[in-house]
């Protein structure tokens, strides 16, 4: 009773709106939803097409031909190692360089500034950076993911910005008990500054995981090849990894190729899909911080 | 402070935080200024087994040799089509998503669709690239709706026919990150005084005139901002989403300029060439990020620097 005064004429205008979101609520998330379904798309049914709503039959045969396959396990194997690796690389490198940077006391602070500006403007783009990988030993080695990835001005901007709210008293009194510089950053500003870790952690782990241009670029050894970059030679030149052939044989002409190929794409998104209602709100975060330095 | 009298001493007593940034320092140098420094073999004749200065200098030589390759025209057209269709058309969209979204009343069901509308973004680039490659392929999605609706009688291969291919990354590309491209917009307009609102609203504003002369206005500058940072990446393209979508039916109309660099330099191997294409772009880039800069200061008052 006490609401109805509130309660305000729902108009055309609500009603279209609020069409309109449900609208780009299905847009987004139905490519997902599709590749779901068809994963599960048995291989007698796979030669018929795609189904577009709901599995007709249920089949778990294109996740067995994944999960066996050497090839897109090792894939998965070095994604994830990449993922691990490079993303604490990131952080910490990052993290020590920007705590440095921030103090003002530090000799030579306003050149290593410039220097580092610098950066974001220019660069010296594809070729120049081939290049550079082949003549440091780079190219076809895993650390080709690492190294290059383990800083960005960006992500050191954020870190300075969030030193900045960190109380200085908190570090003068470490550095009265007798605290090293590298003391007071490890005891004391790293660990006041899990939000901003956790955020920039996210977004590294993101760009590892999903990244695959580099794998195409950089690496030739089949051992090395992370997910993504397997993923990008099956779905856009259609070539099969060992297993998939041997799979191809196996149910004859009648091959899965498609369930398996959705398959592995689910496969490749089932972490980020499943981390994502928890860490959305980090990433969200991180684009606000973003926002307001740039 | 005291950085004037600073001497080696006072430098080798803070060696800790040297030692921190420093390293840091190198990186930059290693990966980033020596790959500038080497932009310097667009004019040489490069060979990646020769040692860098033993290369001799052609002067311009490669500049002249793809400003009369067709090929790298066709790159541009590509690349400022494909650049010019996102910029009109793609634009505006995030920024009306946006607008419409802060319509919603129900704060729970604005929270939804927002996380809802990111989901995309995050996905990579192969498997949203595969998913179109299914649904614009023979018995996909795109060709049975559109056989539905009554739009065409027959399949259509549409990426393999080059005249579709804009508006494959067009469409690709709003279905992928128009929810992302949004969360600058909100945030601008979650900034936004509400008491604007209400004072417009008592002068009888309705709820198009709140959005125009409110909401509008009061993000200009983020629009601007972001518009000109649009402009100045024309020349740029979504690499990794042409990538995974060109095949060989489709180069004619996917070739971008990266694409172009990328081709004729790690495939055919020619260096020098493509390193002269990468740095006559990044001279253009830097001419149109000021000229953007500046129409956008005299245009709307609102500028980067």
């Amino acid at each position: 009773m006490l609401r109805r005064g509130r309660f305000r004429r729902i108009g055309l205008f609500e009603v279209c709106n609020t069409l309109l979101m449900l609208a780009v609520c299905f847009l987004t998330l139905y490519p997902m939803w599709f590749v779901f379904i068809n994963s599960f798309n048995p291989a007698e049914k796979a030669i018929l097409g795609t189904v577009n709503w709901f599995p007709e039959s249920f089949s778990w045969a294109s996740y067995s031909v994944v999960f066996q396959d050497k090839g897109l396990m090792n894939g998965f194997y070095i994604t994830t190692l990449r993922t691990l690796i490079g993303t604490t690389a990131h952080v910490l490198f990052t993290a020590i360089v920007a705590y440095g940077i921030s103090k003002t006391n530090l000799i030579g602070r306003k050149l290593y500034l410039k220097i580092a500006l610098i950066t974001m403007l220019f660069s010296g783009g594809l070729i120049p950076s081939f290049i550079l990988m082949t003549k440091l030993g780079l190219y076809d080695n895993f650390l080709v993911f690492i190294i290059p990835a383990m800083y960005t001005f960006f992500n050191m901007v954020i870190f300075m910005s969030f030193y900045r709210t960190i109380p200085d008293s908190l570090e003068e009194s470490a550095k009265v008990d007798g605290a090293s510089d590298y003391g007071v950053l490890f005891r004391i500003v790293l660990p006041n500054s899990m939000a901003v870790i956790a955020t920039i952690s996210l977004f590294s782990a993101v760009y590892h995981w999903n990244d695959y241009y580099q794998g195409v670029i950089y690496i030739r050894s089949q051992d090395i090849i992370p997910l993504q970059t397997m993923l990008f030679k099956i779905v856009a030149e259609n070539s099969m990894t060992f297993m998939q052939q041997q799979a191809m044989a196996q149910f004859g002409a009648r091959l899965p190729g498609n369930s398996i190929k959705f398959a592995s794409m689910m496969v490749a998104t089932l972490p980020i899909l499943l981390f994502y209602p928890f860490i959305q709100r980090y990433l969200v975060k991180g684009v606000m911080i973003g926002a307001i330095k740039g | 402070m005291f950085q004037h009298r600073a001497g080696l001493k006072s430098f080798f007593r803070q060696w800790q935080l040297q030692s921190m940034v420093i390293p840091g320092i190198i990186w930059m140098i290693i990966f980033c200024y020596i790959p500038m420094l080497w932009l310097i073999i667009g004019f040489m004749d490069f060979s990646i087994a020769k040692p860098m200065l033993q290369s001799p200098f052609v002067g311009l030589k490669h500049f002249q040799d793809f400003a009369s390759d067709e090929r790298f025209w066709r790159s541009i057209r590509n690349t400022l089509g494909m650049s010019t269709i996102k910029l009109v058309l793609g634009f505006p969209i995030p920024i009306f998503f946006a607008l419409m979204l802060n319509e919603i009343r129900s704060i729970r069901f604005k929270r939804t669709v927002q996380t809802i509308s990111y989901l995309p973004h995050f996905i990579a680039w192969t498997i949203f690239g595969g998913i179109m490659l299914n649904w614009l392929g023979e018995g996909g999605v795109i060709n049975q709706l559109m056989m539905a609706v009554g739009f065409q009688d027959r399949e259509i291969l549409f990426n393999s026919d080059p005249k579709y291919f804009w508006w494959i990354t067009y469409f690709s590309d709003i279905l992928k990150e128009t929810g992302w491209s949004a969360i600058i917009y909100i945030a601008a307009i979650a900034g936004i005084d509400p008491a604007l609102y209400e004072a417009a609203e008592l002068d009888g504003a309705n709820r198009w005139q709140r959005m125009w002369h409110i909401t509008i206005q009061c993000i200009r500058p983020t629009i601007a901002i972001l518009f000109i940072l649009a402009v100045a990446g024309m020349l740029g393209s979504n690499f990794e989403q042409i990538f995974i979508l060109k095949n060989n039916m489709n180069m004619r109309m996917a070739e971008s300029l990266d694409l172009y660099i990328y081709n004729m330099g790690l495939v055919s191997g020619r260096y020098s060439f493509s390193t002269a294409v990468l740095f006559a772009r990044s001279i253009v880039a830097l001419g149109l990020l000021f000229l953007a800069n500046y129409a956008s200061k005299k245009l709307t008052g609102d500028s980067i620097f």
